[in-house]
């Protein structure tokens, strides 16, 4: 006889690690601690540590847990891991940052791991209702985030603005589930490919419109244009912290759920949603880029940069099949690296309550730390994609998988965009080398936790950079899982 | 469908595609946050309806176990939606989206 229930506990370990971390945050509150301990961010560290390694201990078997609705797969793994890793990361930037803006910690953490959890149900989930129900979880803990510096005006707009957006969103993304489960009569991600499979009712304008809707909702999670429109302001707003969290984060659960719907799910499907697809990976390309170029504002500046290369992993995804699955995973990994690395940077600018994040504010930074300034300048370079960084290592194969796949004029669309990028780029080098600051250069808070975090992205940005191999490697197998 | 006197699904459909553009244009013509707010939970309603039809049309049951995790996410939605714009509204005396413009560009 089988038990009741009949799950593998160590492959649901993150699950139960990251919210039993968020739960003992908030008990732990009963006991006061002092405006600079770091409890909160110990527990936080200890819970995705505990989360990585239950999911270490059985990477190699599959497992489909709760009837199917959520499957344990080399694609999880991969995934659970990198929103670990970055989860981890934001943390160690966070610890003093968050002390400087007087944030309650608790729930700070709390909201973090709830988010972080989200996002591994996302890509987890081989059931429309458990993406939607980790996109929801995600979500609605980031919209607290991203609000969190509750007196300042910019962070509650910017929550506001996310939160209409996303719950926006959110309905078509719902009235899409409704209309794919009308048209297949399920909503588990197999079950649906097996009835499309050689149907012939491909053209049923139920199916395509409940695809389409579906698309434009995550397509906001993502931010991909036309749905971009909510970024600028939320990365702005938000806490600088946040921000590099949710730009890393967020993007990489939204294309999770989109590889492994559009791969598994829909894959029949592809001679209607790939032209859609193409048409958004250019313009997304081509708006992030340009607009970027216009900003003087560098949160502001990293938004539209962030909105770009979206638009990189989805020219991978139009490529398809394993190389293009592997191209998007590979590049995901790179930019959350990267990008939270820059974002980290940010943060360590300015003293106390203060955050100067305009171009202007770097000027003269290069010479009065160059440690810091040489570490914004090669994240700069990898977002950038020029070698030896990884972002070229990202952007190459990205581009690789899109011409085998025989996606020339889209490939061209990329690397003209690239070239643009740079431009963006390397004014930020500039600012830090060649300008004179017009007063006293920026002052640059010092927090040990956020060097090693930066330290580290640092390291691995370099390290992919040259020997981005075993990572491809690790790309290859987890979309495996997936075919 | 079993009941004799059943609604047929394109009722049902076109009720909740109406619900939707409803709540649809509700929120790209009102500039009122908390207006803004309910059309969008409209929207999480039609697609409720959608499944409650569906469901009976398909004569499964997921679909209506879907409604009620749809209702626990609109009422968690609620929750950290009315927060955020009340927060908005003490520390700028008004919730006409228009009027909250600090960060654009």
């Amino acid at each position: 006889m089988t038990p009741l229930i009949d799950v593998d506990w160590w492959a649901l370990g993150p699950g139960l690690a990251l919210s039993g971390g968020a739960m003992l945050l908030m008990l732990l509150e009963f006991v006061p601690a002092g405006r600079n301990s770091s409890r909160g961010a110990l527990v936080a560290l200890a819970s995705l540590l505990a989360a990585a390694a239950c999911v270490w201990r059985v990477h190699e078997v599959k497992r489909a847990l709760f009837d199917g609705m959520f499957v344990h797969d080399t694609f999880t793994v991969f995934f659970t891991l990198l929103f670990c890793g970055i989860a981890a990361l934001s943390v160690l930037l966070s610890w003093d940052y968050v002390k400087r803006m007087r944030i309650n910690q608790a729930e700070y953490y709390a909201l973090l791991l709830a988010a972080t959890l989200g996002m591994i149900v996302m890509s987890a989930s081989n059931d429309l209702i458990t993406i939607f129900l980790g996109l929801e979880l995600m979500s609605l803990a980031l919209y607290v985030l991203v609000g969190f510096r509750r007196s300042r005006l910019e962070s509650n707009e910017a929550a506001m603005k996310y939160f209409l957006l996303g719950a926006f969103a959110s309905g078509f993304l719902l009235y899409g589930i409704a209309l794919l489960y009308g048209a297949t009569g399920t909503t588990h991600l197999e079950r649906m490919a097996a009835f499309l499979a050689g149907s012939p009712l491909l053209s049923n304008p139920l199916l395509l419109m409940g695809g389409l809707l579906v698309l434009v909702g995550l397509g906001f999670k993502v931010a991909a244009v036309p749905f971009h429109m909510w970024t600028p302001d939320a990365y702005e707003g938000a806490p600088t912290t946040v921000t590099g969290y949710m730009s890393a984060g967020a993007k990489a659960a939204g294309f999770a759920a989109l590889l492994r719907l559009a791969l598994v799910a829909l894959p029949d499907l592809q001679a209607s949603w790939k032209p859609v697809l193409i048409a958004i990976a250019a313009l997304t390309m081509t708006v992030g880029n340009v607009t970027a170029l216009l900003q003087t504002n560098l949160k502001r500046m990293l938004a539209y940069s962030s909105i770009a290369h979206a638009g990189y992993v989805l020219v991978a995804v139009v490529a398809g099949g394993n190389e293009g699955a592997a191209a998007a995973v590979f590049y995901l990994a790179i930019y959350s690296l990267m990008n939270l690395g820059a974002f980290g940077i940010v943060a360590l600018l300015g003293r106390d309550q203060d955050e100067p994040v305009l171009l202007s504010d770097l000027a003269g930074l290069g010479f009065k730390n160059p440690a810091l300034a040489f570490a914004l300048t090669i994240f700069m370079l990898s977002l950038g994609g020029i070698p030896p960084t990884a972002g070229f290592m990202g952007k190459f194969y990205v581009f690789r998988a899109a011409v085998q796949a025989g996606q020339i004029p889209l490939v061209i669309v990329g690397v003209l965009n690239s070239v643009v990028s740079i431009f963006y780029y390397l004014r930020v080098t500039v600012a830090l080398y060649m300008e004179e600051p017009a007063g006293e250069p920026t002052a640059v808070s010092r927090s040990i936790p956020a060097v090693i975090g930066v330290v580290v992205s640092l390291a691995l940005t370099l390290w992919w950079g040259l020997q981005a191999h075993a990572l491809l490697e690790q790309a290859q197998r987890s979309v495996l899982g997936l075919m | 469908m079993s009941a004799p006197m059943a609604v047929p699904l394109s009722w049902m459909l076109a009720l909740s595609g109406v619900v939707f553009v409803i709540g649809l244009i509700g929120v790209l013509v009102r500039r009122n946050a908390l207006v803004i707010f309910m059309s969008i939970e409209l929207m999480l309603n039609a697609a409720n309806l959608a499944f409650v039809a569906f469901a009976r049309q398909l004569d499964s049951l997921d679909g209506q176990v879907f409604v009620f995790f749809v209702m626990t996410v609109a009422a968690a939605e609620v929750a950290i939606g009315l927060a955020i714009i009340v927060n908005v509204f003490r520390l700028r005396e008004t919730v006409y989206v228009d009027e909250i413009n600090l960060l654009k560009g």
